[in-house]
């Protein structure tokens, strides 16, 4: 579940009020660039693990978490409300008697820490008299005191209030100036520190640091009652503040003058492209439905890979344990070893944790395993899913895959999506030369409405903008388009991606899953791709 | 000490407005302990209790406002607490839309907390999960489902001299049962404020009956049809569709209730005559808290009237701006209906689709709140008023205001709460004419 309404749902974009409690206490500014002692926290560390084993625990692992965050939420030429928040605890997990054990604590002290992990182990062994098979953990070797940090160049948590501030509301004014009729913009940045050691013998330290500044342009027709938005085309990245320098190499410029942004984002210019094109949409026709060869942008690709390819590969999913929320997958075990024809033999698709400025990137997942980066459908057949070190053994292997993760150090960490990305072709391709192949098609930018059922079949999404594409040519923006698929059937109609050189990534701060829910973030990449004859339906109605 | 008494928390509230010396001052204390047992593939999976008290003070200086929380109630943490909410407001830019705070308002308590729902037990919680889990394995069905339940308080202060006390309770069942070869799978959902209205054994059937009977299910055309949506597969929509009756966003012009040339739709016929919606406190099986989140005091207010628009959601500030009173923002939502239950309704059918669950519902055009989604856990096909067999599960694409024109009968209102969001509404059954469904899904 990929989660829109994150802001509505917390009420934060109301300024002021109570914040959700998940997000911990808020703090000032400065605070958001400090960092705790990592003498400290391997003190803290030391205690919990060595409480676990007195307990009779056989494995431990311990999570000292500072969850930093900052909010800055703007309309127009008013500053909505400003939050930084702290959340700081430890999360101690346990196997003893066969059976897994949590507890967490927002103490900082020795005798706390130690306390949850004796409390930890008691809650192990109560399971271990339900449990039906001990857990088998997938070993991972003990690697020391380490440390591993997002290579930022500009640490956004530094960069003053005031610097942000005038950004967004110059950003709303260039977009008002533009044409639109309102302009909701924000900075979301989130710094996690996260220490991780365990019984294996890791002490792993770890400065993570993420970024997000999406907006909402709105154009309104009073006389008609009709209205349009047009989203920003940002990605949330793993990367600090040097992500909005506006770097002109990392522009995409498509066919027809539409400017999309890789590794860099100008959000100003973003906000008068979209001021232009929400009022665009206004006068479009609507689209004719039918079979079209879509030509998608990888600012729209993302979302399509992340709930027809990310979430149906994972491990638990695929066997039952998420069946009451999220669902389960039409995927089996069967079609791994079957090497299931998931797509077309253009289709490549890796699980990656370690690509520079995405939102997975960690040097460690949260059960202290080195991350790496593997196969999930190679030439289109299934070969491999994602999997963590208590599930490894199920699809026979040696080791985890590193993609285990906790939302906070008061979540229990479990399988989570790594990086999941479509490779680029292999042979030279622009997005000017495959929409010169296209005789009637949809040329697709920006993420828009998204659903997909509980196995992961039958999707349906829309988009930000869209271009017919007639005999190999861009023509007018049309709207009301909306395209579903079998998501088998839809990767099997791939017959093209472009290559290296228009490589993007867009990505989720919201992917929900487990009951209570847990949010991670993640990124999907890919080049501009091609997929036949694809059901396009109209969405228009009238409400009389 | 997560759960305070009234006293207690009074107590300190008055302490900590007493410390600030900003303009105005408003402190929140809020406290909860939630436990919770999740389950699949027949076994228990996870449990835990979590207990969490948080004090957020805010304040204000002329129009800048600086908030900040604390878990900690010692006088150096109050003392800190405060002065840290004015660093913030002192540092914060002025924002054009700040109102003051409440003034002391007189509130009519409601009764949002049932004991029997503070008194649950971990054993409790373990035996629902096995109970469940044993009506399964006996049936050769495979049970996964989540229990979660808790007590909470919220209480706050002003230094207008307003005051607010309450206790809650709640408890959220659900629980998905499929066949052992994966071909059928049903669901039941129970959301209650008093654990003592909550009979497991008489759920898990309803879901196990839903599974074995949705095995083998038949594929219909995509198109238009009669459907019976239970409750819980319409509050999926019709909760959706309440997230888009602020005053300002149809004043402004960017939302279904905005009206062609300037305005919004209040007074004017959205709906069918039957829909009559309502939000109350007080109501006896969904009540809520007596106040909003900015401390106006809630009475009963109609939203829909036979189908006209009765009232938006107006923030304090936009009523100031537009001249109107302010009022608080719905707890609930009520919709009215007849006698009839789920099965009532199947009875009186010709033909129809009988939806148990919706799925995955977001939004695709907000101009006419069209929303997709897909059904899930059980969809049936009515004739001559009997169940005749399970059907493939459909997209839909779906306007809530559509769905609320075409309206052939609704039946009793029941209380539910929808996948995605925490409102307690009580909604029919209800059976609607062309309903939308775009195409099949092969999930099951």
């Amino acid at each position: 579940m990929h989660r829109r309404d994150f802001l509505a749902a917390t009420g934060l974009a109301m300024g002021g009020g109570v914040l959700p409690s998940f997000l911990g206490r808020a703090i000032a500014a400065e605070e958001l660039q400090s960092t705790l002692d990592v003498a400290v926290k391997k003190r803290l560390a030391d205690a919990a693990l060595n409480a676990a084993k007195s307990a009779g625990a056989t494995y431990c692992d311990v999570r000292v978490g500072r969850y930093m965050r900052q909010f800055v939420i703007t309309r127009e030429a008013n500053v909505q409300n400003v939050v930084n928040t702290e959340s700081l605890g430890t999360g101690i997990r346990v196997i003893a008697d066969g059976a897994w054990g949590f507890a967490a604590t927002n103490e900082m002290t020795v005798e706390a820490v130690a306390k949850a992990a004796s409390l930890a182990t008691a809650i192990a062994k109560a399971n271990a008299k339900t449990q039906t098979a001990p857990v088998r953990l997938a070993p991972t070797p003990g690697v020391g005191e380490v440390a591993w940090k997002t290579p930022i160049v500009k640490n956004a948590m530094a960069v003053p209030l005031k610097d942000k501030v005038d950004l967004l509301l110059g950003v709303n004014a260039a977009a008002q100036a533009a044409g639109a009729n309102y302009v909701n913009s924000m900075l979301f940045l989130v710094n996690e520190q996260k220490y991780f050691a365990s019984t294996d013998g890791s002490y792993i330290d770890q400065d993570v640091h993420r970024i997000w500044a999406p907006m909402t342009v709105t154009a309104i027709d009073k006389a008609s009652g009709k209205f349009r938005t047009r989203e920003g085309l940002s990605a949330p990245m793993g990367m600090g503040f040097e992500y909005l320098d506006g770097n002109t190499k990392d522009k995409f410029v498509s066919p027809n003058g539409v400017v999309n942004y890789g590794l860099s984002y100008d959000m100003k210019e973003d906000a008068i492209a979209a001021a232009k094109q929400a009022q665009a949409k206004l006068k479009a026709p609507s689209v004719k439905p039918g079979k079209y060869d879509l030509v998608l942008d990888p600012s729209h690709t993302w979302l399509t890979i992340h709930e027809s390819v990310g979430h149906p590969l994972e491990l638990d999913r695929v066997l039952g344990y998420e069946a009451n929320y999220a669902g389960t997958s039409f995927v089996t075990l069967d079609k791994v070893k079957q090497r299931f024809q998931y797509g077309s033999p253009a289709v490549s698709i890796v699980a990656d944790k370690l690509q520079p400025g995405s939102l997975g990137a960690v040097g460690y997942d949260d059960e202290g395993v080195k991350t790496k980066k593997w196969d999930l459908i190679r030439d289109g057949k299934l070969v491999d899913l994602e999997a963590i070190r208590d599930q490894a053994q199920i699809l026979g292997k040696s080791a985890s895959d590193g993609c285990c993760y906790a939302d906070s150090w008061s979540s229990v960490q479990f399988q989570r999506m790594p990086n999941v990305s479509l490779e680029p072709g292999k042979t030279k391709q622009s997005v000017a030369d495959m929409i010169g192949g296209v005789e009637n098609g949809i040329y697709i930018v920006g993420d828009g409405s998204f659903s997909i059922d509980q196995q992961r079949y039958n999707a349906q999404f829309g988009g930000q903008l869209f271009y017919e594409i007639k005999n190999g040519k861009l023509g007018q923006q049309i709207e009301d388009v909306a395209y579903q698929i079998r998501t088998p059937e839809f990767w099997n109609a791939c017959v093209g991606v472009c290559d290296a050189s228009d490589y993007r990534m867009g990505g989720s701060f919201f992917d929900g899953k487990g009951q209570p829910a847990q949010v991670s973030t993640v990124s999907h990449g890919s080049s501009t791709a091609r997929f036949n004859g694809i059901n396009v339906i109209n969405t228009a109605r009238s409400l009389g | 000490m997560a759960i305070f008494t009234e006293a207690e928390a009074r107590a300190l509230l008055t302490r900590v407005v007493a410390l600030s010396k900003a303009d105005e001052c408003t402190a929140e204390l809020t406290g909860s302990i939630d436990g919770n047992v999740r389950f699949a593939l027949n076994a228990i999976s996870t449990s835990g209790i979590v207990a969490n008290t948080d004090l957020a003070v805010q304040v204000a200086f002329g129009k800048r406002v600086g908030t900040a929380t604390i878990n900690s109630f010692d006088d150096a943490s109050l003392e800190r607490v405060v002065r840290r909410a004015e660093d913030l407001a002192r540092l914060a830019p002025e924002n054009p839309e700040f109102v003051p705070a409440v003034a002391k308002q007189a509130y009519t308590p409601t009764n949002t907390f049932s004991q029997s729902t503070a008194d649950i037990t971990p054993d409790y919680r373990a035996r629902v999960a096995s109970d469940s889990i044993a009506a399964c394995k006996a049936q050769k069905l495979v049970a996964a489902g989540f229990l979660q339940d808790g007590q909470s308080f919220v209480a706050f202060a002003n230094s207008k001299g307003n005051f607010g006390y309450q206790r809650s309770s709640g408890l959220d069942y659900t629980c998905t049962v499929r066949s052992e070869d994966g071909r059928g799978s049903g669901w039941v959902g129970r959301n209650v404020q008093d654990a003592n209205a909550f009979v497991p054994a008489t759920d898990i059937r309803t879901a196990a009956r839903k599974a074995a009977g949705s095995v083998d299910a038949r594929a219909l055309e995509p198109g238009k049809y009669t459907v019976i949506l239970e409750p819980a597969a319409a509050a999926g929509l019709i909760g959706f569709m309440f997230n888009f009756f602020g005053a300002r966003e149809a004043d402004e012009g960017r939302s279904f209730l905005s009206k062609k040339g300037g305005g919004n739709k209040v007074g004017e016929q959205v709906f069918d005559p039957r829909v009559n919606i309502y939000a109350d406190p007080a109501h006896p099986e969904a009540p809520a808290l007596p106040w909003d989140g900015d401390g106006l005091p809630r009475s009963r207010l109609q939203i829909v009237r036979d189908g006209k628009i009765a009232s938006l959601d107006y923030s304090r500030y936009w009523a100031q701006k537009q001249g109107k009173p302010a009022t608080a923002s719905p707890g609930n939502i009520i919709m009215a209906g007849g006698t009839k239950s789920t099965a009532d309704l199947v009875r009186g059918t010709q033909k129809g689709i009988l939806v148990t669950r919706t799925w995955y519902i977001r939004m695709v055009d907000p101009q006419t709140v069209l929303l997709t989604g897909l059904t899930r856990d059980g969809t049936f096909y009515i004739e001559n008023g009997e169940i005749k067999y399970p059907l493939k599960n459909f997209r839909f694409n779906e306007s809530p205001v559509i769905m609320l024109n075409n309206i052939d009968e609704l039946g009793k209102p029941v209380r539910v709460k929808g996948d995605e969001s925490d409102t307690i509404m009580m909604l029919p059954p209800m059976r609607l004419r062309d309903f939308t469904f775009t195409s099949l899904s092969d999930a099951v």
